[in-house]
Parts: structure tokens; C-alpha cells; sequence
């Protein structure tokens, strides 16, 4: 019962509490230099000077209709995000095809390029010198420094997020589901309904959340195409760049900490979504090991 | 060229859709800037990517990503370590908060740094009493992207020390190890392709930032300037030859890292499959 075999390299796979502590001490300052007092930071400044300015702060007609705008370009970018993501993931996970790897690859280079040429590429396309410039200046369409700049630029930076997370997971999950559905007659639609989507929601949920927190707080992109016309291209970063830069810093944090509530409830929410996938990924395996299937 | 065996539906559809939508938003874009570039002459991109200017930014940009993805290497290790091995109070907490640069938006990241290691900021008065300028400086830069950079290396490094088998350490002491032998000889090369691949990300990552750096460098041409500040500077003054020649010469630093990280994640890969 006590073989000691069992238990002494056990506790000495372990460091001495000393260093323990020393090492959860340091990596713990290093994490409030870097992010817990930058955090804090945020929330102090805003409310220096009381709630009544950081009330007056947020309910400027400024800040609505930077607000307003944000909400506007993520309710257009997010059901796009949403339907490529799924024709991607069904693409490439359900089917055989050659450049399978290159497609996957290229999916995923939104996220190499720096914000500031994924802004400017479409400033080249459609500003008054781009290829597309005098056509559209000669149609009276505004594209760059207008808000539909901001959603193409936006529908660029968070154009990976939603299939990123659906391929992994529909790649572990196989087929075999949807092609007994298809044995048992289901058409295209019920497949989709009653067989994959219950098995995805939550990654799926998990890149809407990716998506959504990166379209609020995209600032780079959003900046060069913007044109910064104040009360029309203006979304909340940009708005908060404007007002720090007038030395109106109350104002500035105080619409900085509704942000960093964004991303915080972005935290929580992914944290939840994780742990709901893994649960059905688990349900699954455990399925899948007893049907006998890859 | 497209070749379908599968009895499942849907294949033309969704592989249409897929590659329309990804050549109108991201390929037909992105090709605009090598389109543009190849439209000058091999003088002016040469004056372009050769200026004074030019050259300190890469300095600037290539040398601050460098030390920040170093830092991060280092200190992402150590708190990925911490995280995975050992159990202190609010630990998930803490867990939690490092995706927070990815989370935060950078310019609220950006003023908040700013206000924090400026002269008269918490941490940046300290740093003055010792003669260190912490905004508008270098080293600004370095701890902008040092934020951003943190959590690539801990999420890459976390997944890869949790499935390491205890079994490989145990036998390590068994045979007469010590503790900091097991660690350096056993646990740390099985590490390695993680801690690269971290690396790469946080660099790459740092490489294209904006948005929290142009609040506390400073922005000072030839000193403090990146070179996506540079692109921007040269768009606002309508100087389109510059800002796309830069953009293109970025843009191709960055798909060469992108080839890095695939195939030093795919080593990480096989790497780990060996090791479980």
C-alpha cells in the first residue's frame, strides 16, 4: 500500500516551497507590470475625478455616435464573418481536394499583415490615386475615408477568427455523423441543422467572440481608412485616440474602461465557450470510441 | 483541379463562396500593393527602402520586436510554468487575464502604457529617479510590444508543458538526476520548438503593432518612429509610391514568417507526438 517507489519521486518532482514561491513571485510581477497596473491604470484615470464626469464622459453626443457606428460595422461584419467561416470549415473539412493546406494557409494571413497596410491596401484600391479611384469618384461613390472603408477594413482584420476555430474541431470530428444522417435519408439542410451545428456551436460561438472584440477595438486598420470626420468615421478608438490627444484624459479613459468591460466579458465569455467545446468534443470522442469509427 | 469524393453535399457551394469571398476581400486587395510597387522603377524602390529614414525604422521595428519576443520568451516561459505547475490563490484569475492583450483593444492599451511609464506616471517616475525615460523613448517602444507579444508565448508553451509526461521526469530522478539536471537536460529541449514557435508569433505579432505604440513612443522620425507609423505618415502626405513600397517590403516579411511559424509549429507538432 505505501510503496514508497510511488510517492518519492512524486513529491520531488516538485521544487522546494522557497522556489516555488519565488518563481510564482516573479512571474506574477512581471504580470502586473506589464498587464494588471496597465489594467488598473484604465479604470483609476477614468474615475479621478468622479462619477459625475465619467458619466458625462460616456453619454456625450461624441461618444453615442462613436458607439453607434462601432455597433453598426460589427452587426455588417459579423454575419459575413459568420457564413464564410462555416462554407470554409464545411469546405475544406468535409471534402478531398488539392491546395487543401494553401487555402488553410491563406485563410490565416489576415492575421500576419500589419493593421496598418491591411488598412492601407484599401486606400490603393479606392482612394482618389487607387485603381478603382477615378471610376467610383466619376459614380459619386464614396468607399475610402467613409464608413464602408471602415467595414471592409474591419470584415479584413477579423476575417479569419470563425473558421480558424471551426476547421480544428470539425477535422477531429470526422464525418461519420453526417454521412449516417445522409445513409438514413436527411437532406442538405438537416444535416447542417440537426447533425453539425449542434457539435460546433460552441466554437462556433468561441470565433464570434474572437471576431466581435477584434471589431470593436480595431484601431490601426480602422484609422487609415477612417478619414477621422468627426461624428461619421469616428468609432470608439479612434474616439478615444482624439480625446487623449486634446489632453481630455478623463474623458478618454473613462470611454477606454467601457472597452477594457468589452474585452473583459470577451474573457469570460471565451473562457465559457472553451470549456462548453470541450465538453462536447468529449461527448463525442466518447461516441465515436464506442460506435468503433475513426 | 477540384476534385470531390465525398457523399456529403455542398461542395461546390460552399468552396465557391469560400474562394470568392476570400479573393475579393484578401487577394485582389493585398496583390494591389505588389501591383503598385512593381509599377515603379528599381531606383525609386531602392531610394525608397534605402532612405536614412527607412533604415532607422527597421532598426527600430526589427530590434524593439527582437527584445520584446526575447523578454517574452523568458518571462511567457516562466508564467506558463508557474500556471501549469504549481496552484496559488486566484491562479484561474490570472489565467484568464493573460489573453487580455489580445482582448483589449491597442489604443486603450496604448494610453494606459503611455500614462503608466511616462515621467509622472507610477512606474515611469520610479524609472526617472534611476535616470531611465520609459515613454516616448525606445524603450516605450520595447514595452508596448512586450504587452502585446505576452500571451502568444504562454498559450504556445502552456498546452505542450501540461501534456508532458510525468513519467519521463520521474525516471530522470529515479536514475539519479537532480532537479535542475531533469530540468535542463529533460524537460527544457522537449520545450524548445514550443518556446520558438512563441517566439516567432510574438515577433511577427510585434513586427506589424500600431496601435499601442504610436501612443507612447513618441513618434519622433529617425528616433522613435516604426515602420507602420512610417507607411501611415507617408499615406497622410499623399506620398503613395513610399507608403506602398515599404507596405509591399513588410508584407513580405511577414508571409516569410508565416512559412516560419508553419514549419516550426509543424516540427513543434512531431516534436510533441514523439514526447506522449
Amino acid at each position: 500500500m505505501n510503496d514508497p517507489r510511488a510517492v518519492g519521486p512524486e513529491l520531488k518532482r516538485h521544487e522546494t516551497a522557497p522556489i516555488r514561491w519565488l518563481l510564482i513571485a516573479s512571474a506574477i510581477a512581471f504580470l502586473s507590470l506589464f498587464l494588471f497596473i496597465p489594467l488598473l491604470v484604465v479604470f483609476i484615470n477614468a474615475f479621478r475625478d468622479g462619477l459625475a464626469l465619467f458619466l458625462a464622459a460616456a453619454a456625450d453626443p461624441q461618444t453615442a455616435a462613436a458607439i453607434r457606428l462601432t455597433l453598426l460595422v460589427v452587426a455588417l461584419v459579423l454575419p459575413l464573418n459568420v457564413l464564410f467561416g462555416l462554407c470554409a470549415a464545411w469546405s475544406i473539412t468535409k471534402f478531398d481536394f488539392r491546395g487543401k493546406n494553401l487555402l488553410t494557409t491563406l485563410i490565416d494571413l489576415p492575421l500576419t499583415v500589419s493593421p496598418v497596410i491591411s488598412g492601407s491596401i484599401f486606400v490603393l484600391l479606392f482612394g482618389a490615386q487607387g485603381a478603382l479611384g477615378p471610376w467610383l469618384a466619376s459614380h459619386q461613390i464614396r468607399i475610402v475615408f467613409a464608413v464602408p472603408g471602415i467595414v471592409l477594413a474591419t470584415l479584413f482584420v477579423t476575417f479569419p477568427y470563425v473558421a480558424r476555430e471551426l476547421i480544428p474541431l470539425m477535422q477531429a470530428l470526422g464525418n461519420d455523423n453526417e454521412e449516417t444522417a445522409i445513409s438514413l435519408g436527411a437532406g442538405s439542410w438537416q444535416i447542417f441543422w440537426r447533425v453539425t451545428l449542434p457539435n460546433i456551436k460552441w466554437a462556433l460561438l468561441y470565433g464570434i467572440i474572437l471576431s466581435t472584440a477584434r471589431a470593436i477595438g480595431e484601431f490601426g486598420a480602422v484609422s487609415v481608412v477612417s478619414g477621422h470626420i468627426r461624428g461619421k468615421t469616428i468609432t470608439v478608438p479612434l474616439h478615444v485616440e482624439i480625446l487623449y490627444n486634446e489632453y481630455n484624459f478623463v474623458a478618454a479613459f473613462s470611454v477606454a474602461s467601457l472597452l477594457v468591460l468589452v474585452s473583459l466579458l470577451t474573457l469570460f465569455l471565451k473562457r465559457l465557450a472553451e470549456w462548453k467545446r470541450q465538453q462536447v468534443f468529449l461527448e463525442n470522442a466518447e461516441h465515436g470510441s464506442q460506435g468503433g469509427g475513426n | 483541379m477540384l476534385r470531390q469524393r465525398s457523399i456529403i453535399p455542398g461542395f461546390s457551394l460552399t468552396m465557391g463562396f469560400s474562394l470568392t469571398y476570400l479573393g475579393l476581400l484578401v487577394l485582389i486587395p493585398l496583390s494591389m500593393v505588389f501591383l503598385k510597387s512593381s509599377q515603379l522603377s528599381g531606383a525609386e524602390i531602392c531610394r525608397i527602402l534605402f532612405s536614412p529614414r527607412a533604415l532607422a525604422a527597421y532598426q527600430l521595428s526589427f530590434g524593439a520586436s527582437l527584445i520584446a519576443a526575447g523578454v517574452n520568451s523568458v518571462f511567457g516561459f516562466l508564467v506558463a510554468w508557474v500556471l501549469v505547475r504549481y496552484s496559488f490563490p486566484l491562479k484561474s484569475l490570472v489565467d484568464a487575464l493573460v489573453d487580455l492583450p489580445i482582448a483589449l483593444p491597442t489604443a486603450v492599451a496604448g494610453i494606459s502604457l503611455t500614462t503608466l511609464y511616462s515621467p509622472n506616471g507610477w512606474i515611469g517616475s520610479t524609472l526617472a529617479q534611476w535616470g531611465i525615460q520609459g515613454s516616448y523613448s525606445r524603450l516605450g517602444v520595447v514595452i508596448a510590444l512586450t504587452f502585446i507579444g505576452l500571451p502568444f508565448v504562454v498559450r504556445t508553451i502552456q498546452p505542450v508543458l501540461k501534456d508532458a509526461d510525468p513519467e519521463v521526469e520521474e525516471a530522470a530522478l529515479c536514475l539519479g538526476a537532480s532537479r535542475w539536471q531533469t530540468f535542463l537536460k529533460v524537460l527544457l529541449p522537449s520545450l524548445v520548438p514550443a518556446t520558438l514557435t512563441g517566439f516567432a508569433l510574438a515577433f511577427a505579432r510585434a513586427l506589424g503593432e500600431y496601435g499601442s505604440v504610436v501612443f507612447i513612443s513618441g513618434n519622433m522620425p529617425m528616433t522613435t518612429e516604426i515602420v507602420p507609423l512610417l507607411i501611415m505618415t507617408k499615406l497622410e502626405e499623399y506620398d503613395y509610391p513610399s507608403a506602398t513600397a515599404l507596405a509591399a517590403f513588410m508584407l513580405c516579411v511577414s508571409f516569410l514568417l508565416l512559412f516560419v511559424i508553419n514549419s516550426l509549429q509543424w516540427w513543434s507538432q512531431r516534436h510533441r507526438k514523439k514526447l506522449s
